[in-house]
């Protein structure tokens, strides 16, 4: 049974939260976060999941407390944005390390200077090599599949990870969609208990965050990245799994109008929906064009990738973020440095857009699908652009 | 503006190309950006050796808004960066303004530090018992069963009583006002503008857009009012003694007003002390 709803995306995923019977809820207020925990907070409250809520003093703290519960076996939530992102910083690599599952929310928002609450991706980008399981939704209803998803996969004793749900703040999280809420009963099925692969357990004494001296260190991480690459395989299992027993399908990267496209644009985040849109405009005018939709971002989907990108000569990629004095995109370097070996590779064209909640209109897609198509017809791939750039 | 038309004093010291400002009606942090400039004025202190830091929230906002030299640094942090201003130019006069979530919670840590080392900053905290521009959350003063949006049935967190928190970790000047005492605050900013030293005062600021509205509280005028009547002056009050319970009685006045060596003269003292003339003193002179 499934309720078919109106909420802000942010009210969606506590309900999720709720659904999953986390046992511990740790946060610190930050735009556009806060809605999820509020709302979480009067969940606890009314008695209709029985947790504990800990109002910390800050994300710091939250996290802390996060790897504290999830030690001794609770499940655990969190949720958070930019700054309190950044704040968690040093914790975040604690989290894999010891193999807690915590899940967090992330309303994805752009980094200080200046300070601004609006949306893009600078605060995950900043995080991308701290080992947890990342991944994106473009929608409510995703933003509320993904948190069960991500109990699920998290807790998977094959996995023990943390996993980081990304949905963009402001666009997602203050705005009210329609959305499809599974009943308790239903969310059970797909979510076991949790049976945590360690915990800190006065029977059976363990000691965890010890020092790993030069002897260890790099076994320790050649384990964590052996780890999290061995997680594609649960992760699309659980995804396929999430899509029999809900009906919706999510797969590590998502194509939309790309089986004879001509040139293609990958997008990560909410962004995706007005590119669908774009695209279908462009198609009404008789131009192959195609998206990719980059849902799983940690472990990087190499062959999915490979997959729908095919042997199409033309792929842009639009960043929400800057790499400074780097290779520009984040996301784009990634995707150029997955095909630099391969022998079929298309031609990278960098675009970002929509930084620190600058808006991104359809008319901003034109001008990066016009740009793809002027690369297939001359084959010159342009210098990264920052679309939508006042002059 | 025509020739003749009279001008705000306080519209000098503030970018008037920024109004309207950010804050609610009946909001008290205003009062307190007015108090603070009229301590300016009265203090005759060089506005040019003065700079505002303040933090996240919405009395961080105060930093963008005053026209001087000023600092809005990122949550929490105010203080450890104002600290950094002091310590590269100790002639300058520092000032944080902030909000208690900003100061006491997330930076709680270099609220006390600060205060432990004495370091010459002057910090007002804007007191309004909750998380205001992020939509109410509970703080780490929201009074014992204030309702909060992480709270709805009321806090049951005991709260901090800041004088005693700012007087046990070595400030040198503390006071609280509210924001009906626009006298008194103005004068406590004058004292802290010419004390030397690690000086509190707090500021308590109706909020009610955010605060008074889920607590039932009424307006903003109503909560003046209720300084009015619930608060007694009560100078060189033990701070022990000035826990704020729901509708109870709020106890303002100057607690502490102390001397001992800044940060920068305990280490002049110490380094001349075990370097004699080998350790050339720290420039620490301030224009006051």
């Amino acid at each position: 049974m499934e309720t078919r709803t109106g909420m802000e995306a942010s009210i969606a995923i506590a309900e999720a939260v709720c659904l999953c019977d986390a046992d511990i809820v740790a946060a610190y207020p930050i735009t556009p976060q806060t809605h999820i925990v509020e709302h979480l907070s009067e969940l606890v409250a009314d008695g209709k999941l029985h947790a504990n809520f800990v109002p910390v003093e800050s994300e710091h703290s939250a996290m802390s407390v996060c790897c504290g519960t999830s030690a001794v076996g609770a499940r655990t939530y969190t949720a958070t944005a930019s700054q309190g992102l950044a704040l968690m910083h040093e914790i975040l690599f604690i989290a894999p390390a010891l193999r807690l599952p915590i899940v967090m929310s992330v309303a994805n928002r752009s980094l200080s200077g200046p300070i601004s609450i609006w949306n893009d991706h600078s605060d995950v980008m900043a995080e991308r090599d701290i080992g947890w399981v990342q991944i994106f939704a473009e929608n409510a209803q995703q933003a509320l599949d993904l948190t069960i998803w991500a109990f699920r996969l998290a807790e998977d004793r094959r996995v023990s990870l943390p996993v980081m749900v990304n949905f963009d703040g402001f666009i997602l999280s203050h705005t009210i969609e329609p959305v499809l809420m599974p009943d308790k009963e239903t969310v059970q099925a797909y979510l076991p208990p949790f049976e945590p692969l360690l915990r800190l357990d006065v029977d059976a004494p363990v000691s965890m965050g010890p020092v790993g001296i030069p002897d260890i260190y790099t076994e320790t991480h050649h384990v964590q990245q052996v780890l999290l690459t061995d997680a594609y395989g649960p992760i699309v299992e659980t995804l396929d799994a999430f899509g029999k027993h809900f009906g919706r399908e999510y797969k590590p990267v998502e194509t939309y109008r790309a089986d004879d496209a001509e040139v293609l644009l990958l997008t990560m985040g909410a962004l995706g929906e007005t590119a669908m849109e774009a695209v279908d405009l462009r198609r009404e005018r008789g131009q192959k064009v195609g998206l990719l939709r980059l849902r799983l971002w940690r472990p990087f989907p190499f062959e999915d990738l490979y997959r729908a990108v095919g042997r199409r000569p033309v792929l842009g990629v639009m960043d929400r973020a800057i790499s400074y004095g780097g290779p520009y995109g984040p996301v784009a370097s990634e995707i150029k440095a997955a095909f630099y070996h391969r022998e079929q590779r298309p031609r990278v064209v960098e675009f970002v857009a929509g930084l620190g909640g600058r808006d991104v209109p359809i008319s901003d897609f034109d001008t990066m699908f016009d740009a793809l198509f002027d690369t297939l017809e001359t084959g010159r791939v342009p210098e990264p652009r920052l679309v939508g750039l006042r002059e | 503006m025509s020739q003749g038309e009279h001008r705000n004093p306080v519209e000098s010291f503030l970018r008037m190309d920024r109004m309207p400002h950010i804050w609610c009606p009946g909001c008290g942090i205003g009062i307190v950006v007015n108090c603070f400039v009229r301590a300016l004025l009265k203090s005759k202190i060089d506005v040019d050796s003065v700079s505002v830091v303040s933090g996240i929230g919405c009395t961080g906002r105060i930093a963008g808004y005053f026209k001087v030299d000023s600092f809005h640094t990122t949550h929490g942090r105010p203080i450890p960066f104002a600290t950094g201003l002091k310590t590269a130019r100790p002639d300058m006069n520092i000032v944080v303004l902030s909000g208690e979530g900003d100061l006491i919670a997330i930076g709680g840590n270099h609220f006390i530090h600060a205060a432990r080392r004495n370091v010459d900053i002057k910090v007002i905290c804007v007191n309004n018992f909750t998380y205001a521009m992020t939509g109410g959350q509970v703080g780490p003063t929201a009074p014992l069963h204030s309702i909060a949006t992480t709270a709805p049935y009321g806090s049951h967190e005991r709260p901090f009583n800041l004088p005693f928190l700012a007087e046990s970790s070595g400030a040198t000047y503390v006071a609280r006002w509210t924001t009906y005492h626009v006298r008194q605050l103005t004068k406590a900013m004058v004292d802290v503008l010419n004390k030397p030293g690690f000086c509190f005062v707090e500021a308590i600021a109706p909020c009610p857009t955010i605060y008074q509205r889920r607590n039932r509280m009424g307006d903003g005028l109503e909560m003046m009012r209720f300084y009015r009547e619930h608060s007694r002056i009560a100078n060189g009050a033990d701070t022990r003694s000035l826990d704020i319970e729901m509708g109870g009685e709020i106890v303002v006045g100057k607690f502490i007003d102390r001397d001992r060596p800044t940060y920068l003269e305990a280490m002049d003292e110490e380094l001349s002390k075990r370097l004699g003339n080998r350790y050339v003193p720290y420039p620490t002179g301030v224009k006051r």
